[in-house]
């Protein structure tokens, strides 16, 4: 793809990378805490990605080689636009493979293929108060962070208890990072809060509409909030994935038919592609499926 | 009034409360001893509330001191300690009943998680030991332990105060602040409920600062009373004392007006 000329490196201008470094700078020294930052208009609506999209374009050079996955696939509207986007005004390399990106944007999920030391993990984040459903007022919730004030955390997963007979909360389950901030991991499920915990690839978090920035570091202990009795734990699955057969990753659900037809894939698709050319096989969907392929 | 020579649990020195020109509280003195109920009355715009929210450092009082006996460091001025450590007092050793339910509940949650609110607050992180001592603590408000999961927006008026109640004494507190705690509630309800404070008062040996314009509230409750009018205390005592035998015309007034039925 052709590189556009007329715009900086990477679209943001030097000035702005360098504020947004710095306070990703300040991010770092100070995991889980969120710090306000002059969040710019991106060329996408917001809700679209546009923290992820200015972390990436100030931390992103020649050298990188950049993966974004939407909902764990290459393949979808977002994700592909974004890669798009900084294939064109960056001239990046792009890879839909998890091992060989060295920056990965990514809305919803944590790759299954584990990251490593040199990795950088983008999240675009709708919400980066944990607190917010519990205090609306900005001023209330600054000062409950500062004060480690995190009790009615514990409020919200009680009333999950007492209604569901278990922590339903399934998606953006709050964390505690480096023993200190309660941390919101941006909406992705639960079943990936346990990848976050000292992992040791960087975690950057940019929430483009709130004006935030957050980041882990690496190896920095993510701990999921919970209770002694119920204690947390990730979603399973019945089935395996459809296609590679694989059994320890975060499924969709699919609807294949207008009859009830379903079947259970791999969220990541490129952790799915690489399993298939490895040679596994999954028991296939419905019938149906087929005929229609 | 018997001297008291044991150290005050709240001591208030010339608290003052001006908004721009206008007199909220003024010059308000007094010791509030442990096991003490103190009640504030007054007609509407005397200053009531405006000393209550001063007095449980919710309002910073123009001039005066506001001193609490805590629990580590003695008596300490509210206003002057750490915000960290007043939040943690104001949630563990405090209770402030409000005169609305609703400002004083979370009504989307259940009346468990209310009740547990505070003991999470302060660290305790199992569900059913939580569960257990909010469905005690409800009991001992007389609500039926069934309701423990229905939120508070299910209950009547009577109901939610009384779930208001237990969700601040669950951590013990030693001192509780009431504005008008029967406010909104029929006779009957009231009576109910007044019982029920005494005897949580007693049993617990709670101290308290009771808010209210209806005497006999104070009459039950309180073994001490302070009569406010424009901001200034008029006439202190016990209760008895100035129910029965008022000096000032003000609280002679304030006598007479109750509806003897």
């Amino acid at each position: 793809m052709s590189v556009v000329t007329g715009y900086n490196f990477a679209y943001l201008d030097e000035q702005t990378k360098r504020m947004i470094r710095r306070a990703l700078l300040k991010a770092v020294a100070v995991p889980g805490y969120q710090v306000p930052f002059g969040s710019r208009e991106m060329p996408l609506p917001y809700g679209w990605g546009t923290g992820g999209i200015q972390v990436t374009a100030s931390v992103i050079g020649p050298d990188d080689v950049l993966k974004v996955i939407d909902q764990g696939a290459d393949d979808t509207t977002n994700a592909v636009s974004i890669r798009r986007f900084f294939a064109r005004v960056a001239g990046v390399a792009t890879t839909e493979r998890t091992p060989e990106a060295t920056l990965i944007q990514t809305r919803h999920r944590i790759p299954e293929t584990p990251l490593r030391a040199g990795q950088i993990l983008v999240y675009q984040v709708p919400i980066p108060e944990p607190l917010r459903w519990v205090e609306p007022r900005e001023t209330e919730t600054r000062k409950m962070h500062a004060l480690i004030e995190y009790g009615v955390m514990h409020v919200k997963l009680y009333e999950d208890i007492t209604r569901h007979g278990r922590i339903a909360t399934s998606y953006d389950y709050p964390v505690l990072v480096n023993d200190r901030y309660v941390m919101a991991p941006s909406p992705i499920p639960k079943f990936d809060n346990p990848k976050m915990h000292r992992m040791p690839a960087l975690q950057l978090f940019g929430a483009g509409r709130e004006k935030r920035l957050y980041a882990v570091p690496p190896y920095t202990k993510v701990e999921s909030l919970d209770f002694e009795d119920h204690p947390f734990e990730v979603q399973r699955w019945d089935d395996v994935c459809a296609l590679c057969g694989a059994a320890d990753s975060y499924l969709d659900e699919v609807i294949v038919d207008d009859r009830g037809g379903r079947m259970y894939v791999c969220s990541d698709s490129d952790y799915c592609r690489e399993r298939r050319e490895a040679g596994h096989l999954g028991p296939g969907g419905p019938a149906g499926l087929e005929a229609a392929e | 009034m018997t001297v008291d020579t044991a150290k005050p649990l709240l001591r208030a020195e010339g608290v003052s409360k001006f908004f721009g020109r206008q007199v909220g509280c003024r010059e308000v003195s007094f010791d509030l001893h442990p096991g003490e109920v103190l009640g504030i009355v007054g007609e509407s715009g005397s200053g009531k509330t405006t000393l209550l929210n001063c007095l449980s450092a919710q309002l910073e009082p123009t001039s005066g001191r506001v001193l609490y006996d805590t629990r580590v460091e003695g008596l300490q001025d509210v206003y002057r300690m750490s915000e960290a450590s007043r939040r943690l007092l104001i949630r563990t050793d405090w209770g402030i009943v409000r005169q609305n339910p609703r400002d004083g509940l979370r009504m989307g949650v259940s009346a468990g998680a209310n009740v547990g609110e505070r003991l999470m607050a302060v660290g305790a992180r199992h569900y059913g030991h939580i569960r257990a001592e909010a469905t005690d603590w409800l009991a001992r408000v007389e609500i039926d332990p069934e309701r423990v999961d229905d939120p508070p927006a299910t209950f009547s008026g009577g109901m939610q105060q009384r779930v208001q109640l237990a969700r601040n004494l669950v951590t013990r507190p030693r001192l509780v602040f009431m504005d008008e705690p029967t406010g909104g509630l029929d006779v009957s309800v009231q009576a109910r409920l007044l019982d029920l404070l005494r005897g949580l008062v007693t049993d617990l040996g709670l101290s308290a600062v009771v808010v209210t314009h209806d005497l006999a509230v104070t009459r039950l409750l309180a073994h001490r009373l302070v009569v406010m009018k424009g901001g200034a205390v008029v006439e202190t005592g016990l209760t008895d004392q100035v129910l029965d035998d008022p000096q000032h015309p003000y609280s002679q007034l304030l006598v007479s007006s109750i509806l003897q039925p």
